[in-house]
């Protein structure tokens, strides 16, 4: 006892059993005793498939070993349960209830790889998502409307606003009291192509970044999503009238629509899953406040997976036919082909789910 | 070794339900470990980001220099090619090293498993609920807004504020809005963080435990060995065991585990003392063992009869 002591405990990551594992006949004298002896090679073998899989060797486990986890999960957990009513032995059933917690975890732990879960997430998951978010959407989708309508308000009662919602910096060349030539040129394409990858994937992170935030911030009863969502489409209402004021909205509406209907669209989605949140926290139901929570958060992360996708979209688009291609009807028909397909993607393409066991999503 | 189950905190433990119907204790992380969790994956990420770049600087630093200088303002395709790899490595290595490491099947990061605690689902009441792909997303995305802006907004408004800076009220407003998400955890029974309140988990310690040695069975040849003198121990009577209860029998069973002479000398002593023996020195163990395997053997009676006795109070 005295060695194996010692060896424990200046080895305690060791693999050592020997201690466990007597391989003599023994004596006992206990029936707790003897009933743990005859099962306790049957625990050790699960440990040790256990930590296989827990290391992620699953390739490593052999055929019968894997026929065979089940059947010993289940001895496992009902010599927890015998042992509980029979035993005293503190240490065998402290070791029980971890092997069994850990088994459970392998047992009923994230079927799916990373990369099947995404096949199943493209082929017809996200769009299940986003349509569990229907009535969030319309709402979002309605306060950012208004966000518009208020933004051209304030700034037509009273241009001192334009500076307010813009901030300084950002708006090269695109003041009020510009010309609508000044106006054009900043909508005009890049001379040369360098340059606009690395913006492409600054924007990207950037963007992201806004979409996460308008999620998270769901999380307070959804209100601060809707204020972002008011604040950032005020700025896009300022800018319509500024450009309406000298006749060339037209072409404005195409500059952004390139991107802008990926972009806004993800805007849309991730302030519509933030909003999701906060109004199950706020109308809970029948359920209690945290299971309805839990539950809309794992519907809209869903949606925000999809929304970092379109992310990656729209700072593409942005980046370059934005800025490359030239003529109006071109630019709207870019953003148009992408406001299609993901109003079909979205709304038409519905395939059946394909695994039934699995709580709805 | 020192397996025994000492439930030092029962406040931490819970009990979630298995669909075999079998309750498993779990033990709710303490938010010390899970704040070290989260110090030790930041620290991961940032130094490896930090190694990266070094590593990128010093093979291509010169491609960088070189090809920038020599064809003025735009920057060549090789150079811009490297500033995507950065900017896309960052922002993959800030959300991909959670997400990855918590979907995996040991359902921790790096940080997390140093610390001994892992993520699992909190599931409806009592039954236990599984880990998908979307719980471990959900809870990771909220991460940023409630521990970095926070501590960022904080931080700049502390060091603004020191510089003198008049940032108005609402500044001090946000700031109280942004610690209320830090410190959540502490505020909560179960220290959830508002992510795992979304994502429906919870963080909780991944015991790693050995099979320890039977007490009561020994190798036969071991058992002959200590039988010769069976005499000087008779068997304890009903009485004597009946001064113990099952919370003595487990502090009993930690001692003779951890296998402390010092220790083992004096509960030898006080037990002799207290049923009426004499302490024979040196005998501590043996008299232990003996006396360890008779209350449990009693007590497991009594047990399988329906009677518990939990110490020796009641």
């Amino acid at each position: 006892m005295n060695f194996t002591a010692l060896a424990a405990r200046l080895n305690p990551f060791g693999q050592r059993r020997n201690s466990a594992a007597p391989l003599e006949p023994v004596n006992t004298a206990l029936r707790s005793d003897r009933f743990r002896l005859e099962r306790e090679a049957d625990w050790l073998r699960l440990e040790a498939i256990i930590k296989r899989m827990e290391q992620g060797k699953l390739g490593r486990i052999s055929d019968e070993d894997l026929l065979a986890l089940p059947a010993l999960y289940r001895t496992a957990a009902s010599s927890l349960a015998a042992m509980r009513e029979t035993s005293l032995d503190a240490a065998t059933l402290a070791y029980l209830e971890q092997l069994v917690l850990r088994a459970w975890f392998q047992v009923y732990g994230p079927r799916l790889g990373f990369f099947r879960w995404l096949r199943e997430f493209l082929l017809g998951g996200w769009s299940r998502a986003v349509r569990a978010l229907s009535l969030d959407i319309l709402i979002t989708l309605g306060v950012m409307v208004a966000g518009v309508i208020a933004g051209w308000l304030l700034v037509a009662s009273d241009p001192d606003w334009y500076y307010r919602l813009v901030p300084a910096g950002s708006g090269q060349g695109r003041v009020p009291g510009a010309s609508a030539e000044d106006l054009l040129a900043t909508l005009a394409p890049a001379d040369e192509i360098g340059g606009l990858s690395t913006f492409a994937a600054y924007l990207f992170s950037n963007n992201a970044g806004v979409c996460i935030l308008a999620f998270a911030l769901g999380f307070a009863f959804g209100i601060p999503s809707l204020m972002l969502m008011v604040h950032n489409m005020a700025l896009l209402g300022a800018l319509l009238w500024l450009f309406d004021g000298q006749g060339v909205v037209v072409e404005l509406a195409a500059w952004l629509s390139v991107h802008g209907t990926t972009e806004l669209f993800g805007i849309l989605l991730s302030g519509a899953a933030g909003l999701h949140i906060g109004r199950s926290m706020a109308f809970p139901g029948d359920q209690s406040v945290l299971a309805s929570a839990a539950a809309a958060g794992r519907r809209s992360a869903l949606v925000m997976v999809g929304v970092v996708f379109m992310m990656i979209i729209a700072a593409l688009l942005e980046a370059f036919p934005r800025q490359l291609v030239a003529g109006t009807p071109e630019r709207f028909a870019i953003g148009g082909v992408m406001l299609t397909f993901w109003l079909a993607y979205f709304f038409l393409y519905a395939p059946r789910k394909p695994s039934a066991d699995e709580p709805a999503a | 070794m020192t397996a025994a189950a000492v439930p030092f905190t029962n406040k931490r433990r819970r009990e979630i339900t298995t669909p075999e119907g079998l309750t498993l204790p779990l033990t709710i992380a303490s938010r010390s470990a899970r704040a070290g969790a989260l110090i030790l994956d930041v620290m991961i990420i940032l130094f490896a980001l930090i190694a990266f770049h070094i590593a990128l600087i010093a093979v291509a630093g010169g491609l960088i220099d070189n090809m920038g200088s020599a064809f003025s303002a735009a920057p060549s395709g090789a150079a811009e090619f490297l500033q995507i790899l950065l900017i896309i490595v960052v922002f993959l290595s800030w959300y991909g090293y959670f997400l990855v490491q918590e979907l995996g099947p040991r359902g921790a990061t790096l940080g997390k498993r140093i610390l001994g605690i892992r993520i699992a689902a909190r599931g409806q009441g009592q039954a236990a609920a599984r880990l998908t792909p979307e719980v471990v997303i959900a809870r990771n995305l909220l991460r940023d807004i409630e521990v970095f802006y926070p501590l960022v907004f904080i931080l700049v408004t502390a060091m603004s504020a020191y510089a003198g800076e008049n940032s108005g009220a609402m500044i001090w407003v946000a700031a109280g809005w942004f610690a209320l998400f830090l410190l959540l955890p502490l505020f909560n029974r179960d220290a959830l963080r508002a992510g795992d309140i979304i994502a429906g988990t919870w963080v909780v310690e991944a015991p790693r435990l050995q099979l320890a040695r039977a007490l009561s069975a020994r190798p036969a040849s071991a058992a002959e060995k200590t039988a010769v003198a069976p005499a000087a121990r008779p068997a304890f009577t009903p009485d004597e065991l009946g001064v113990y209860g099952e919370r003595e029998l487990q502090v009993l069973e930690r001692l003779l585990r951890e296998d402390e002479p010092a220790a083992l000398a004096t509960v030898h002593t006080t037990i002799a003392t207290k049923i009426g023996r004499p302490a024979v020195p040196g005998d501590a163990r043996a008299f232990l063992e003996a006396f360890y395997a008779a209350l449990r053997a009693k007590l497991e009676q009594d047990m399988r009869f329906g009677k518990r006795k939990a110490d020796k109070h009641s």
